[in-house]
């Protein structure tokens, strides 16, 4: 059976990051710099991609402004052929070097928006001056036309700003929103609880969503991600696994998805000594998951299987201890009674920011 | 009937020529639409000039069929790609 190819590639460039959002989906153990793959290896990579049949790749991290040769690498992407998007903070990025990244064939900038306040924001982000600073760097986007995509990772803390986030990307130009649920993932489950919205605040968030895209139509295009652990059914991860996309971690080690570290059966494949089509064709973390027959038979039985694929793996390990069970989310999972007891936990005051670790000597 | 209205790719969005799916793509922010024949062949007349009205003729003459019935497909198409805001339009 030949595999599809993936469509999209995430390139986590760097976990360095100035700012420190409790709900980052980055591993606990985040790389340092010195482990992070040179100019000459991404640009490898990058056409590897384009090659592999990806159309599109997501310059990421941690802040991927961060890595002083951010220009280079876009346009060795844009020179492989790849539609270019870059997901940042902002914090790093000046007019000076958006100007040199547009020369660079950058099409499409992500920009990240913590709180529409400078108070929420840098509370959220535990970086004082950090929303000053994005709004400077989001004018800069808009005056030299760069399309933009706002994304609001909603939590306790922020989703009831959600009417000031539509206005926010209204102001901004933004032609796109992702307002995006916070998902329990690497820091962000570390910070469950006190993330974790109240199903109140998601079912007004859903209203407020429903409401804003219809008035926005043509406007503002919103894509709306709602928490899981509220829903009956769950979601399916990155479009079922080894089917659409793949990450590569900033040290080279190329990943399903971005919590797959924490799935202790697979071993990730390395960019340094493996090629990408041979990591996304043959490799065993890659075919781990891929179709439906090492699904419990509930899920081979079910009508919603060629939807949401039994749900995230991750989840199901984070949840059940069982890679291969069902989404905990289902209402059909015997461990779904492990969730609600989480959505029923109290929130803590505070939680812990994502730093990296001190240096070990 | 008729529709005035011109449409244009904005920047941020692309088509090209996937070599190794074989078929044109239009590609946009966290979007890779696969185009068929028809599909890329209405793409291929937006050129920011010409109107809704003046490309259902052109591919009204290309595919011989009567522009009235090409008109409504082609602007639902279009506007389809408005909605998602892969294409822009300027009256
Ligand atoms: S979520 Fe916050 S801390 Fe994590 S990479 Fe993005 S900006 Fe940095
Ligand atoms: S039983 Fe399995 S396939 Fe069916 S909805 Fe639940 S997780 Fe999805």
């Amino acid at each position: 059976m030949t595999i599809p190819p993936p469509i999209a590639m995430l390139a986590e460039l760097t976990h360095r990051c100035p700012l420190a959002c409790a709900y980052c989906s980055n591993p606990l153990e985040l790389l340092v710099a010195k482990t992070e793959l040179g100019t000459d290896i991404w640009t490898r990579v990058f056409r590897e991609a384009a090659a592999l049949g990806i159309l599109q790749v997501h310059l990421s991290g941690g802040e991927p402004a961060s890595r002083r040769d951010l220009e280079q690498l876009t346009a060795a992407a844009s020179e492989a052929g790849l539609y270019t998007n870059l997901i940042t903070s902002g914090i790093g990025l000046t007019r000076a070097r958006l100007e040199a990244l547009m020369a660079a064939g950058l099409d499409h900038v992500q920009l990240s928006l913590q709180g529409t306040t400078a108070k929420v924001a840098d509370f959220i982000g535990g970086y004082k001056g950090g929303f000053d600073r994005k709004m400077a760097v989001a004018a800069d986007i808009d005056a030299l036309g760069i399309p933009l995509t706002l994304n609001a990772v909603m939590h306790r803390t922020n989703i009831a700003d959600l009417p000031a986030t539509f206005d926010m990307a209204l102001t901004l130009n933004a032609r796109r929103i992702e307002v995006a649920c916070v998902q329990f993932q690497g820091w962000a489950l570390k910070n469950r609880s006190a993330l974790q919205p109240t199903r109140d605040q998601v079912e007004t968030a859903k209203r407020v969503v429903a409401e804003a895209t219809e008035r926005l139509r043509g406007r503002l295009v919103i894509d709306f991600v709602p928490p899981d652990y509220y829903a009956d059914y769950p979601k399916a991860c990155m479009g079922g696994w080894g089917s659409t996309g793949l990450n590569v971690a900033p040290d080279g080690r190329v990943l399903p998805c971005h919590a797959a570290e924490t799935i202790p059966h697979l071993t990730f494949p390395n960019v340094l000594d493996t090629g990408l089509a041979e990591i996304w064709n043959d490799s065993q973390a890659f075919n781990a998951f891929r179709g439906t027959a090492w699904l419990p038979d509930a899920c081979r039985s079910c009508s919603r299987v060629t939807r949401d694929f039994g749900g995230c793996r991750c989840q199901a390990m984070a949840l059940a201890g069982d890679p291969f069970a069902m989404d905990p989310v289902c209402k059909h999972s015997p461990h779904r009674a492990k969730v609600d007891a989480l959505l029923a936990e109290d929130a803590p005051d505070g939680w812990t920011y994502r730093r990296m670790a001190a240096a070990r000597p | 009937m008729t529709d005035d209205r011109v449409f244009f790719l904005p920047r941020g969005i692309r088509m090209r020529w996937d070599s190794v799916r074989q078929t044109q793509v239009l590609l946009g922010p966290e979007r890779a639409l696969m185009l068929d024949e028809i599909g890329h062949a209405v793409m291929a007349e937006v050129d920011g000039a010409a109107s809704v009205a003046v490309i259902a003729s052109r591919l009204a003459k290309k595919f011989e069929a009567p522009a009235e019935v090409i008109l409504p497909d082609v602007a639902e198409f279009l506007d389809g790609l408005l909605a998602k805001r892969l294409l822009e339009v300027r009256s």
